[in-house]
């Protein structure tokens, strides 16, 4: 699902070293040509170090946001409204482990294991989606998460599809084809809210109200203050800027919001039909910073129950390492 | 952390302190598998991706979660990555086709030329 415009990156890196930051010209000449002309790169091919490293950093996050992301919507599977619903969304949370696996798989082509990137989630040095941060306050979030926050994951992949590392294109490939379906339930749970009784119409605009700020946040800082973007954009690491990712989602799902009579809570927001772009009041950036920064009011919950999940599985995978020593039963 | 979620399912865990420190040990996730899928019967198996398993009995079920789980699938195979042997990437020049070798290739035979020249002959 998740795939944020915004990816963090450690505020007092390593700066590489110098032979690493030009590393051959010549090489990288073939290698800028290769990626000009269309060329996906593979693992096994030539590549600066800095595409590795931002590389690695993309897809690793994504994957931590896949498989956080399904805990806010995992809240609701026990108190689903129906059968079909608990159904759907129990199928939707396993596709977003699923997802995550698929993206583990992919970094992993890129030489860093899937034990440290999980240890690096778990220690707070590498991050996910900020939207996650944020709770399940009623199954009318359930419905805002799985239509609007899938959308806007979907405008992120499908333009991260067509990126250049070919690896993190074919798990994406699969992804989004599965996102298809996320969409599509999110968005009937959304229309079944918004066309039913003055009492879900109310608990609907409720959860558009609390979410709509961390979906702008979604896409990440405006272009102005937003950094490294040039070189990324030439390498096809990143697609498209976050600001017109942001217009093409709102482009897209402002007016079938609308269109249901529902409001949204920015009396700025307009398009401009002179320019094709979205208005809208700047959310609030410090406040994204703020959560993912740890301030947020689920990250420790969300935290906390990874690590209890990999302490309490530890045993589990222990014992399957060891297929020998297996409990034996008394015969008579 | 105080133990206050949405999320029943959460509240009946015993969550650890915030801060505490867990870790994963490297090889805990096991060995990696690639997994092909057959689509049909009497097509062929592809290649689909991987999983993490800690044997080849595992990862076949796993793979099944993974990539059988939608699209019709009648078979998978999955085998060790490290079992792979492949082509240097940089070799790939070796696959270069040699233009002169219309030899091995149907359309190097133009058979029709003759034969109307023998036709226009009689």
């Amino acid at each position: 699902m998740y795939g944020g415009g915004y990816i963090f990156d450690e505020p007092n890196k390593k700066q590489l070293r110098e032979e690493e930051q030009h590393d051959e010209p010549e090489k990288l000449a073939a290698f800028e040509e290769r990626i000009a002309r269309g060329e996906k790169i593979e693992s096994g091919d030539w590549m600066p170090a800095e595409y590795r490293r931002q590389l690695i950093r993309l897809i690793e996050q994504h994957a931590h946001s896949e498989v956080i992301g399904a805990l806010p919507e995992g809240t609701w599977i026990t108190r689903a409204p129906g059968f079909k619903r608990k159904l759907a969304l129990i199928a939707k949370v396993q596709d977003e482990i699923g997802h995550g696996q698929l993206l583990y798989n992919a970094a992993e082509t890129l030489g860093k294991s899937r034990e440290a990137m999980i240890n690096d989630l778990l220690s707070g040095k590498s991050k996910y989606s900020n939207v996650f941060n944020y709770p399940a306050e009623t199954w009318a979030d359930v419905a805002v998460i799985g239509f609007l926050i899938d959308a806007a994951a979907i405008v992120n992949q499908v333009a991260n599809a067509k990126g250049s590392y070919g690896p993190y294109c074919r798990a994406l490939e699969r992804i989004c084809y599965e996102e298809s379906f996320h969409l599509k339930q999110g968005h009937d749970a959304f229309i079944e809210l918004a066309t039913g009784t003055l009492a879900q119409r109310e608990m609907l605009q409720d959860a558009l109200n609390r979410w709509w700020q961390p979906i702008m946040h979604f896409f990440g800082p405006p272009d102005k203050v937003s950094s490294h973007s040039e070189k990324l954009m030439q390498w096809k690491v990143k697609m498209a800027s976050n600001d017109d990712m942001r217009n093409q989602f709102l482009d897209a799902y402002v007016p079938k919001i609308w269109e249901l009579g529902l409001t949204l809570p920015d009396p700025a927001l307009r398009k401009n039909e002179a320019t094709g772009r979205w208005e809208y009041t700047d959310p609030d950036w410090d406040e994204f910073f703020r959560v993912i920064n740890g301030g947020g009011p689920c990250n420790a919950e969300r935290l906390q129950v990874r690590k209890w999940a990999e302490e309490h599985g530890r045993w589990v995978r222990q014992a399957l390492m060891q297929p020998a020593e297996r409990k034996a039963f008394p015969v008579a | 952390m105080s133990n206050e979620s949405l999320d029943p399912r959460v509240n009946r865990l015993k969550l650890g302190e915030a801060g505490e420190v867990v870790k994963v040990a490297e090889g805990e996730n096991w060995n990696i598998y690639e997994v092909f899928h057959q689509e049909k019967r009497g097509a062929h198996h592809e290649h689909v991706g991987c999983v993490h398993a800690p044997d080849s009995q595992l990862a076949l079920v796993f793979a099944k979660e993974q990539f059988g789980r939608r699209k019709k699938c009648v078979n998978l195979w999955v085998v060790k990555s490290a079992d792979i042997l492949a082509f240097d990437v940089e070799d790939e020049d070796m696959f270069a086709n040699n233009l002169e070798k219309t030899y091995r290739d149907a359309s190097g035979f133009k058979v029709m030329e003759k034969i109307n020249k023998f036709k226009q002959s009689k």
